[in-house]
């Protein structure tokens, strides 16, 4: 945690925290975010990722919709201020700060077969909790615990790893190793009750020799709802109309 | 012109397929949805038929249709976020489905999403509400093969210029394509595909004036007599 401190703090960051946990590398997690609290996200080791799904809790099953996200804001990663965007055309969340200027959303989820093609077998059995399990199968095992199965996934952002875009003909990709450190952070508001599912396992596109996944601190915090003058509604004019249309869904 | 808006020409190729040896061959006017199951080593031809028309399209394993095509499990085995001639659309499991083997166009998108009424208020404004959408084509589609909302993922947009630039912009913009231009792909296991002839108004992902589209399919039988030398007279 040494790179922490040198990091600067969030001068919004105030209070105790509703929730504060880790979550370790590899691992999974679930929970709903209330409207008007946030979740901080916060690397602990360098090379995080946190391959994150979003429902909207009391309309499910509306999920994020990343397309949508991303071409009514014109952007192709998620960054601070962004609003993300459901299937049904309103803010589900805010991404409200961050040290890193670039989400991936491009990528999905990492699944069972590249986690045993990279890194080789690996059962409870001869690895106990150290056993190294895909975001697919963390992705749905928390789903599962709330009735939602595959047919519920949807691409999901990758806090904290970056594929950067080439600008070539064919569109090609290349991944950012390490593009996160220890300590670096991101922060998500609801403007719903926002069901997060997210895992630490490795960004898909992350072949590096040794699975070295991070675990991340969460907190949640009282942050209240977006007022008028909120970032996020004078970063494009979609970006509001999407919180305009959460205040609709409130209605 | 930069790199980004162009094609990858290298990438062009044409088919020998004729359309006499298709099982449908149907003009869908801009605004339907069409729907069919690609039989596995058949074969499924889009044209453009006035150019610059967007054109989206789902795809499932006939057989299983939770096994859906996956835009990012499709980009990340290929490195590639634009698709062309040689692309594979592969499942949510990393399956398979179709293989892109002709295109006169050079390239496609599949990170742009469908248009839906609820996204067009938030990128047009409130008076975009009520426009027919793709959305609507494809929950139309979607129950016409007893399958709901959770089943539409995020689809192909074919004629669509989507350019992802390195400094992270994201955006519809002019059509490469142009009159006559098609794709081909052909199915690797049965496919059912889902298309919408894109009615969007409001960007220029068909050129503020949607057209008509030529959809064409051919069974396995039509494929492999191309790949069968005619006999000497």
């Amino acid at each position: 945690m040494s790179a922490a401190s040198t990091r600067p703090r969030d001068p919004l960051q105030v209070g105790p925290p509703r929730l504060s946990e880790t979550v370790p590398a590899g691992g999974a997690w679930s929970h709903v975010l209330k409207l008007g609290t946030a979740l901080r996200l916060t690397a602990l080791d360098d090379g995080a990722n946190v391959s994150t799904l979003l429902f909207n809790q009391d309309l499910l099953p509306e999920r994020l919709n990343l397309p949508d996200t991303l071409k009514s804001q014109e952007r192709a990663c998620v960054a601070p201020p962004m609003v993300l965007i459901g299937e049904m055309g309103s803010a589900l969340g805010t991404v409200t700060g961050s040290s890193l200027d670039w989400h991936d959303a491009l990528c999905g989820h990492i699944r069972d077969e590249q986690v045993r093609e990279r890194w080789g077998e690996s059962s409870y059995a001869t690895d106990r909790n150290e056993w190294r399990r895909s975001a697919r199968e963390g992705l749905l095992r928390e789903m599962a615990k709330r009735d939602l199965d595959r047919r519920n996934l949807h691409q999901c952002v990758n806090f904290f790893s970056r594929a950067q875009p080439l600008g070539d003909r064919r569109g090609r990709l290349a991944f950012v190793e390490e593009h996160a450190a220890a300590g670096d952070w991101v922060e998500l508001r609801a403007e719903v009750n926002l069901l997060v599912v997210l895992s630490t396992a490795p960004h898909p596109l992350d072949e590096r020799a040794a699975w070295s996944p991070s675990g991340i601190e969460v907190e949640i915090r009282d942050v209240g709802v977006a007022g008028a003058d909120d970032p996020a509604r004078g970063f494009r004019d979609q970006s509001a109309r999407a919180l305009d249309q959460t205040r609709r869904l409130h209605a | 012109m930069s790199a980004r808006w162009e094609a990858d020409v290298d990438a062009l190729a044409q088919s020998a397929l004729e359309p006499a040896s298709a099982v449908e061959d149907v003009v869908l006017p801009p605004g339907d949805g069409w729907s069919a199951v690609v039989a596995a080593g058949g074969r499924l031809r889009i044209v453009d038929v006035d150019g610059k028309q967007g054109v989206d399209a789902l795809f499932y394993d006939a057989d299983e249709v939770t096994n859906r095509y996956s835009n990012t499990e499709t980009v990340i085995a290929q490195g590639e976020t634009y698709l062309t001639t040689g692309s594979r659309l592969l499942t949510v499991n990393g399956d398979e489905l179709m293989v892109i083997v002709a295109d006169t166009c050079g390239r496609h998108d599949t990170m742009g999403g469908a248009c839906a009424q609820e996204t067009n208020v938030v990128r047009y404004g409130t008076h975009t509400r009520h426009e027919h959408t793709c959305r609507n084509v494809f929950l139309a589609l979607a129950a016409k093969h007893d399958m709901t909302v959770r089943d539409l993922t995020h689809n192909i947009n074919f004629f669509t210029n989507v350019p992802i630039t390195p400094e992270g912009k994201l955006s519809f913009e002019e059509g490469i394509s142009a009159p006559g231009k098609y794709v081909e792909l052909q199915a690797t296991r049965d496919t059912l595909v889902l298309i919408s002839n894109c009615p969007q108004l409001n960007n220029p992902c068909n050129d503020f004036n949607p057209t008509p589209i030529r959809i064409v399919r051919w069974d396995r039988a039509a494929v492999d007599a191309l790949d069968t030398p005619a006999p000497v007279a």
